[in-house]
Parts: structure tokens; C-alpha cells; sequence
């Protein structure tokens, strides 16, 4: 039986609707933003910081701290951008909010904008998002029109313009630097930080970057205050729910909103139904393409950000994605990492030659010629491009690398003594 | 053979060029225009893009070629993106990927002969819940199995010839 938990920003998801202003007002949609607008910036800035609310693009960087840090009282232009550039693999659920609900990601936005006083926002969506472009252009028109948006909203004296850039791919557009370059309309490669983006961002001037799922806690944080936020996780130390989107070797593969810190075996097996093909679990990667794999010994891990850095892994993105005891682990990550591969912006070496390296090294040892000495050679390969590439894609990538070192080194030996894949991939 | 930009869509674009305080944020814009006219963006569209936007066609060229999904190079009607990360290939997207190379007689990176379909790898379309999936144009079709293909593909066709 699957246990029925609260619905913050899934509370308006009907199959293949998208909900309008009329059902996201009866909803108690916007009450945030009326509570916010009698607040000062400063004190919704605060009031996020004490939520605990983390990012939820995958680095988790708490996001009152990123507010309190933004130059909310610099006279001049200020950006807001709202990142929908969803492209790591295993990891739907900004698509699966956005469809459902846009207004909660409006609503987190001018929240937002208000609390930094800037009085210019930016979504940027990936190509692959037409329909998603349509749904937030829809839900800007329909919240302009009822005064949440534009000029003097609700009568604060506060404005606020929101435009929807759409992107035309490529992963790396969703690291924030190279976000920003590709707004401008120039080449997106990632900047130098420092500056930050707080300090010199987009056009220059102070911009925040915020996803989308992050953005749409903040109406609720607003209305129903810290504790109660607090108090959604089942574990001591989390904050609020995660939208968790389930892949892979499931039955049952969906996005689900629930509480921070439920056991990964719940999520597997009452949501995700158990393993296909009443096959046995393997791994699962518990946060996207991006974090290390986990084994059945990690089933009882409580799925929130500390926890799961514990265990050498990460909650990333929330995506869930499961792999059954017929996948070969050395096939899975070199599949992983020839998508990093492919996606390098070729602007740093470790990253350029450093990818290409470790998916020949896999892809050798996967043909089963590979020796114990490639083996090295990957292990090598991590220590050399951690911390050395320019930006994090490449250390996104060796997250799974490390995780099969870690994990799975009898099957890569495997590989090598039987001069081939065991499991006949 | 087809205009870059109509009339309307250049004067158009020069409004909203004259409005905005940074114009170069359009060039990704006027390049998918352009795409959506034209199928692809030849050298005279990249041309005209840095005309419109007061940039040397190299400052065009280097952001054009940044992005997967403009096409710099001729593409059939309908070009299919399918799906090779992790969470499609879990679920079988290779045995799409050679379904289609069979059905359409084409490898990846070639258009076929009637010159419908372009075919080609992505990254992860956001659809890991439906995988193995692919984008054919804009349309995004998941929970693929190869009996679906047949169906697919003449729907596309159809719509890409009429």
C-alpha cells in the first residue's frame, strides 16, 4: 500500500492537463505572492534561508543563503533567471511541474524577484520543451492580465517583466555560466567564478539562477511559514518535499512529489513498484546521470542531500534511476559517460581529451580486452580530471566512474579474467 | 526555393531588435526562424542574422554551431532525434536506433534518398519516465517498442509531404 503523503506543488496535476489560472486560484494560488508583497525583501529572504530550503537543480546549494548573498539593494538592473534547461539525464520532473502547474513556477518567480528587487526575470527552456514553452507563455499572459505580473503588481509599486527564452540544446547550457552566455546570445561556454554570478552575471550585472522546482517551494514557505516546511521531511535535518522522477528498471516509471528523507527501498519499492521483469535490483543512481551509483546495501538510506553525500553519492536532481541484475555495470557507465563525452564543450582538456580517454579505457575492458592496468588507468583518470576541469561537467561525469570503482571493481575484473562481458552485454 | 525570413518577420524582429536593450540576446531567435523556414541555416541566413543583429557572421557562426539543434548543414524534413542516455538505453533504445537505421536504409548523421528524414543521436529529452523515446521535429514520442516505428514514421511522412 503506498502511503499517501502531502502534495505541495503536484497538488494540481491532472493526466495530460495543464492547470489554469482559474484551478490553481482555487487552489490558494498567489496567496504567497499577496503575503509576500506586504513583507520586506529582506525579510523573504530570511525567511527562505530559515526553511532550509536547497536547490533543486542537483547542487543543493541552500537558497536563502544564495539570496542573502545577492545585492537585493544595488541601484540598477538586476536578473532573475529561471533554469529549465533540464537535460541530465534521468531527470524529468521540471517537465513534469511545468505541465501540471506553471502558475507555482510564476508565482515562485515574482516571489523571488520581489525578494531580490530585480525587476527583470528570464525562463530559459530547452528545445526539446515546446509544449512546456506554450504552458508558461499561456500562464504569463493569463497572471499578467490578473495584475501578478507587469507593471505595480496587485498595487505594491513593485514590476516585474518575465520573458521565456528558448534554448536549442546542448547539456551544458544548464550550468549557470554558460546559461547566461547563451542568453546573451553569445557562444555558451562557461565562465571563470569569480566573479559569481551574484556579483557579475547576466549582461553584467547581479543575477540569481534558480530552478524551476526550487522556485516553486517559495509561494508555500510564504504562506504556511519555516516549521511547517521544516516539518514535511521525515528526516530531522530536511526541508519540504522533492519531486522525485523514477526511471529505468521499474515497473512503475513515474515523478512522484515526496517528503525529503524517505528511504531510497520505499521510493523503489512501493512507488516505483519494485524491479521489472521480477528481476532483482542491481544499482540505481539516486539524483540523475550525476551521482554515484548505489547498491542494495544503500537501500535504507533516507533520500535527502547529507545522507546520501555520507554514502559518496548525492541526491542531485531527484531522478531516481533503477537498473536490474542483468545490466552490466561497465556497459551502464560507459553509456553515461560517452553522453558526457559528447556533450563537453571542448573548452578544457581534462574534460575534452579526459572523457574520450575513460570511455575507450571502458569500452576496452567491456570488449574484454582490457587488463588490470586500464583499471588503473580509470582510477587515474578520475583523480586527474576531478577538480581540474573548468566546469562541472566533467566532474559530473566521474561520479558514476567512482561509484563503479567503488562498487563494482570484482565485475570489472570479471571483465578482464574472462576476456569478455559476464553478463553478455 | 523557400525565403529565410518573410517580410513581416524581418520588420518584426528589427521592432523587437530597436526594443531591447541588448539585441544579441535574439540571435538564437532569429536563427530558429530561420530554421523553421528554411529547414536548416545555410551561410546566408547566418548572414542575415548577423545583418539584423549588427554582428560579423563569425559572431553568428560560433554561437550557430554551439547548438545541436541548429542545423548548419542540409536536413531532411523531419529529422529524428533519438534518445542514447542512460535512461533509454536501460529500456531498449538501441534496438530502436537499428529499427530505424533498417527501416529507413540511412545510418545516423544521413537524410534519406526522398530526402523526409535526417537521422541522429540526442542527449536525454526529459522523458525518462517514457524511454526510449525520440523527437521527431518537436514531436516527442515515448514508451517506443519497434512495432510502434512503422506508424510513426508514416504519420511523419504523411505530414511532412503535405
Amino acid at each position: 500500500m503506498t502511503e499517501c503523503y502531502p502534495q505541495l506543488l503536484l497538488r494540481n496535476r491532472r493526466p495530460g492537463e495543464t492547470a489554469l489560472l482559474r484551478e490553481y486560484l482555487g487552489s490558494g494560488g498567489y496567496e504567497g505572492l499577496r503575503k509576500a508583497l506586504t513583507m520586506a525583501p529582506k525579510e523573504i529572504r530570511e525567511t527562505v534561508k530559515a526553511s532550509g530550503l536547497r536547490g533543486r537543480g542537483g547542487a543543493g546549494f541552500p537558497t536563502g543563503m544564495k539570496w542573502t548573498f545577492f545585492p537585493a539593494d544595488q541601484p540598477g538592473e538586476k536578473y532573475l533567471i529561471c533554469n529549465v534547461d533540464e537535460m541530465e539525464p534521468g531527470t524529468y520532473k521540471d517537465r513534469t511541474l511545468l505541465m501540471a502547474d506553471p502558475h507555482q513556477v510564476v508565482e515562485g518567480i515574482v516571489i523571488g524577484a520581489y525578494a531580490l528587487q530585480v525587476t527583470k526575470a528570464y525562463i530559459f527552456i530547452r528545445y526539446a520543451y515546446e509544449p512546456c514553452v506554450r504552458a508558461v507563455r499561456r500562464a504569463l499572459v493569463e497572471a499578467a492580465e490578473e495584475g501578478f505580473l507587469g507593471a505595480n503588481i496587485l498595487g505594491s509599486g513593485f514590476s516585474l517583466e518575465v520573458e521565456v527564452h528558448g534554448s536549442a540544446g546542448r547539456y551544458l547550457c544548464g550550468e549557470e555560466t554558460a546559461l547566461m552566455n547563451g542568453l546573451e546570445g553569445k557562444r555558451p561556454n562557461p565562465r571563470f567564478k569569480p566573479p559569481f554570478p551574484a556579483v557579475k552575471g547576466l549582461f553584467g550585472r547581479p543575477t540569481t539562477i534558480n530552478n524551476p522546482e526550487t522556485l516553486a517551494n517559495v509561494p508555500h514557505i510564504i504562506v504556511n511559514g519555516v516549521d511547517w516546511y521544516k516539518d514535511l521531511a521525515l528526516n530531522e535535518k530536511g526541508a519540504g518535499t522533492k519531486l522525485f522522477g523514477l526511471s529505468g528498471h521499474l515497473n512503475r516509471t513515474e515523478c512522484f512529489e515526496l517528503p525529503l528523507g524517505i528511504p531510497l527501498r520505499e521510493i523503489i519499492t512501493d512507488f516505483g513498484e519494485g524491479v521489472w521483469k521480477g528481476r532483482q535490483f542491481k544499482a540505481c543512481l539516486p539524483g540523475g546521470s550525476s551521482t554515484a551509483f548505489l547498491t542494495a546495501a544503500d537501500l535504507d538510506v533516507s533520500m535527502d542531500f547529507d545522507p546520501l553525500k555520507e554514502r559518496g553519492s548525492g541526491l542531485g536532481t531527484g531522478g531516481v534511476i533503477v537498473f536490474d541484475d542483468r545490466t552490466c555495470m561497465v556497459r551502464a557507465a560507459l553509456t553515461l559517460t560517452r553522453f558526457y563525452a559528447r556533450e563537453s564543450c571542448g573548452f578544457c582538456t581534462p574534460c575534452r581529451d579526459g572523457l574520450p580517454l575513460v570511455c575507450w579505457l571502458l569500452e576496452k575492458i567491456e570488449k574484454g580486452e582490457g587488463s588490470l592496468e586500464d583499471m588503473e588507468m580509470l582510477r587515474d583518470q578520475v583523480g586527474n580530471i576531478n577538480g581540474r576541469s573548468f566546469c562541472p561537467l566533467a566532474m559530473g561525469a566521474m561520479f558514476p566512474l567512482e561509484g563503479l570503482l567503488r562498487n563494482f571493481e570484482e565485475e570489472i575484473r570479471d571483465h578482464i579474467r574472462r576476456g569478455g562481458c559476464p553478463l553478455g552485454a | 526555393m523557400d525565403a529565410f525570413l518573410s517580410e513581416t518577420e524581418i520588420s518584426e524582429f528589427r521592432e523587437r531588435l530597436a526594443a531591447a536593450p541588448h539585441p544579441r540576446e535574439l540571435v538564437i531567435d532569429i536563427l530558429r526562424a530561420i530554421q523553421k523556414n528554411h529547414g536548416w541555416v545555410p551561410d546566408e541566413g547566418v548572414e542575415l542574422t548577423a545583418a539584423l543583429v549588427g554582428l560579423s557572421p563569425l559572431q553568428i557562426e560560433e554561437v550557430a554551431t554551439f547548438y545541436d539543434k541548429i542545423y548548419r548543414r542540409p536536413v531532411g524534413k523531419r529529422v529524428i532525434h533519438v534518445c542514447d542516455s542512460i535512461c533509454c538505453w536501460s529500456r531498449g533504445s538501441e534496438e530502436i536506433s537499428a529499427c530505424l537505421q533498417q527501416k529507413l536504409g540511412i545510418k545516423f548523421g544521413e537524410t534519406t534518398a526522398d530526402g523526409i528524414f535526417t537521422l541522429l543521436p540526442t542527449c536525454c529529452l526529459g522523458a525518462c519516465g517514457e524511454a526510449p523515446a525520440m523527437l521527431v521535429g518537436l514531436n516527442l514520442y515515448g514508451c517506443l517498442t519497434v512495432e510502434m516505428i512503422d506508424e510513426i514514421l508514416e504519420k511523419e511522412r504523411r505530414e511532412a509531404m503535405a
